[in-house]
């Protein structure tokens, strides 16, 4: 029994790479990504007195920016957009702005503030946004993403997939449907639940979890649409590579993984290792979280927004093309003549 | 006009699956094309309905095409119904038409009493006719249907004829594959296939007008080019010979393709 157990595990190649380079992998990975520690915090210092300030800031509070024209209402756009989680504001004294968005950055932003205000006298911090530093204001609008990939990419590879163990995908193949219409028609009614599930979460979140909802809904509206085109086109594209359903399950575990633990909603971006940190700069999930935790929680708008929203596109139209172009491969009638 | 293979070969890879394969599929006739496992039964309704490409040859078909896939093609979690619904609407039936033919179907599949009942809670016979209902329900001028009987009773089986041949008698070329022989007896035209390649092709008659050499048929003779039939051996041999004890019998369509394989495995007349 164990040797013939051992002989099937042997023969399906794909399982046993899960089971043996995966976990590796995954340790790898993950070992590099774990790290609640910020070493890194973005700030913005403005005010008179920016530069002299600036100089006497602490490492971890790493200046990108030095501004002696801007006051505070120019730090705190930068903090709303994204460009920076800490901004210091040297005028008459000094004022310590901190992004309530990125919980450990914030956390971190917070003991460096009162180690510096009994230095300097008259320094004082505010943390904006979410003032209480509230685990679920940080955490549930990158959960609803979380909610997307698994509707998006799980539920609608299996979908295509069973369609083609029962043998029904080839009859769509042979009805006189275009292989765009099948398309629509496979995703159209997931991408009808998913945003549904979006909607549901996000209102559960704000009602139940106190989860604040500070800026527009068209921006995040936009970027739930192009984040749902990504998911659901890498759901189609598992399918378009898996023989069975177990084979598109493993799959797209194997995309949802690195999305929980690598896109910033867990773990910060800033606190991984740098080759770690790019593999999350190429995940959907991080710019929609960028987007999600941007509009709920910081009050961003669209032009804040900008970067993720566009690298949410052009991820989606890379991903959705290839989707329609394999799909489309699979249900293209055969030519009656052989190529010449 | 007749629709179907000319010369036909579907190679993946180094495989060939079907190897210069020609089948002609008439209006009102049905052709049925025999053969075991693996013998490209299959890849020749792929080729022919276009899910598979064809690495040499021509295929003729025509633009309205019903195909049953091996699998019976049903939606499991759709009902009888849905399942009739869907493909009138997926071909632009007219819903008036639909509701009519749908209704035909029904009586004739005698699904009637099942509309409601999910495609996954039907009977592997009641499946399958649904299954060919389906394909035939747009009026296709062929009808394609892979192995639509294997795993059924025989009742069943019969009662899937009946369908095809009254499908038949509306005016479509029909074309069924089968692991079964004795099915094979029913059609206008036969293509037997091993492996790929042609083992025999033709009418019925003239299929087994054209088996070269004898058959003989006696009881304990389990020498070169034998195999049991019933309670009975029959022995094939060359037009000469004379086996002693046995019988000369009349050759029927299984032992045609049984002469055929035998023959294309160079067993000796």
């Amino acid at each position: 029994m164990i040797v013939k157990e051992l002989r099937q595990v042997a023969r399906d190649r794909r399982t046993l790479a899960m089971l043996i380079v995966m976990p590796v992998l995954l340790l790898l990975i993950f070992g590099y990504a774990a790290s609640f520690d910020v070493d890194e915090i973005p700030t913005v210092v403005v005010g008179e007195s920016a530069q002299e300030v600036a100089d006497r800031l602490p490492d971890g509070l790493t200046v990108e920016r030095i501004d002696a024209e801007a006051g505070r209402e120019g730090a705190e756009a930068d903090l709303v957009a994204g460009n920076a989680h800490v901004a210091v504001i040297a005028g008459e004294g000094v004022e310590v702005l901190i992004d309530g968005s990125e919980l450990f950055m914030a956390k971190a932003a917070v003991q460096m503030a009162t180690a510096m205000a009994a230095q300097v006298p008259g320094l004082t911090y505010e943390v904006l946004f979410n003032p209480t530093l509230d685990t679920s204001a940080v955490l549930v609008p990158g959960l609803a993403g979380l909610i997307i990939v698994f509707v998006g990419t799980l539920v609608t590879s299996m979908s295509v997939v069973r369609e083609q163990e029962a043998g029904t995908l080839e009859q769509l193949a042979v009805m006189p449907f275009k292989p765009k219409d099948v398309f629509i028609g496979k995703i159209a009614p997931y991408f009808l639940i998913a945003a549904i599930d979006i909607i549901v979460i996000l209102v559960i979140g704000t009602l139940v979890f106190d989860v604040p909802f500070n800026g527009s809904a068209i921006p995040l509206a936009i970027g739930a649409v192009l984040f749902l085109f990504v998911a659901l086109g890498v759901g189609v594209l598992i399918s378009s590579v898996s023989e069975n359903q177990a084979q598109a399950i493993q799959l797209a575990i194997m995309t949802l993984l690195p999305q929980v633990m690598l896109s910033g909603i867990i773990f910060p971006l800033s606190s991984m290792a740098p080759a770690v940190r790019w593999i999350g700069y190429l995940l959907p999930l991080t710019y929609f979280n960028q987007v999600a935790k941007g509009v709920m929680v910081r009050g961003a708008g669209m032009g804040d927004l900008i970067p993720p929203l566009a690298l949410l596109a052009a991820l989606g139209g890379v991903i959705f093309g290839l989707a329609v172009i394999r799909f489309s491969r699979q249900l293209r009638p055969a030519p009656a003549k052989a190529a010449a | 006009m007749s629709w179907g293979l000319d010369s036909v070969s579907v190679n993946f890879g180094e495989l060939v699956a079907l190897d210069r394969v020609s089948l002609e599929a008439r209006r009102g006739e049905v052709a049925v094309v025999v053969g075991g496992d693996g013998a490209g039964k299959t890849t020749l309704c792929r080729a022919l309905v276009g899910l598979d490409h064809v690495s040499s040859g021509e295929v003729r078909r025509p633009e309205r095409t019903g195909f049953q896939s091996e699998s019976s093609g049903v939606w499991g979690d759709l009902t009888v119904m849905e399942n009739l619904r869907f493909v009138a609407r997926a071909y632009a039936v007219e819903p008036i038409h639909a509701a009519e033919r749908i209704s035909q179907l029904l009586e004739v599949t005698g699904l009637g009493s099942a509309t409601d009942r999910l495609g996954r809670e039907l009977s592997g016979g009641m499946r399958q006719k649904l299954g060919v209902a389906m394909a035939v329900l747009s009026g296709p001028e062929l009808l394609v249907l892979d192995e639509p009987t294997t795993g059924l009773d025989p009742v069943s089986r019969l009662e899937l004829w009946s369908f095809i041949a009254l499908a038949a008698s509306e005016g479509r070329a029909i074309v069924v594959t089968t692991t079964y022989v004795d099915e094979a007896a029913r059609a206008s035209s036969v293509l037997a296939l091993d492996d790929g390649a042609v083992l025999a092709s033709g009418s019925v008659d003239d299929v087994v007008a054209a088996m070269p050499g004898r058959i003989f048929e006696g009881a304990g003779y389990m020498g070169p080019n034998s195999w049991r039939r019933g309670r009975a051996w029959r022995v094939w041999a060359s037009d000469d010979a004379d086996i002693p004890g046995m019988a000369a019998a009349t050759p029927d369509l299984a032992d045609v393709v049984t002469v055929a394989a035998l023959a294309r495995e160079g067993a000796y007349q």
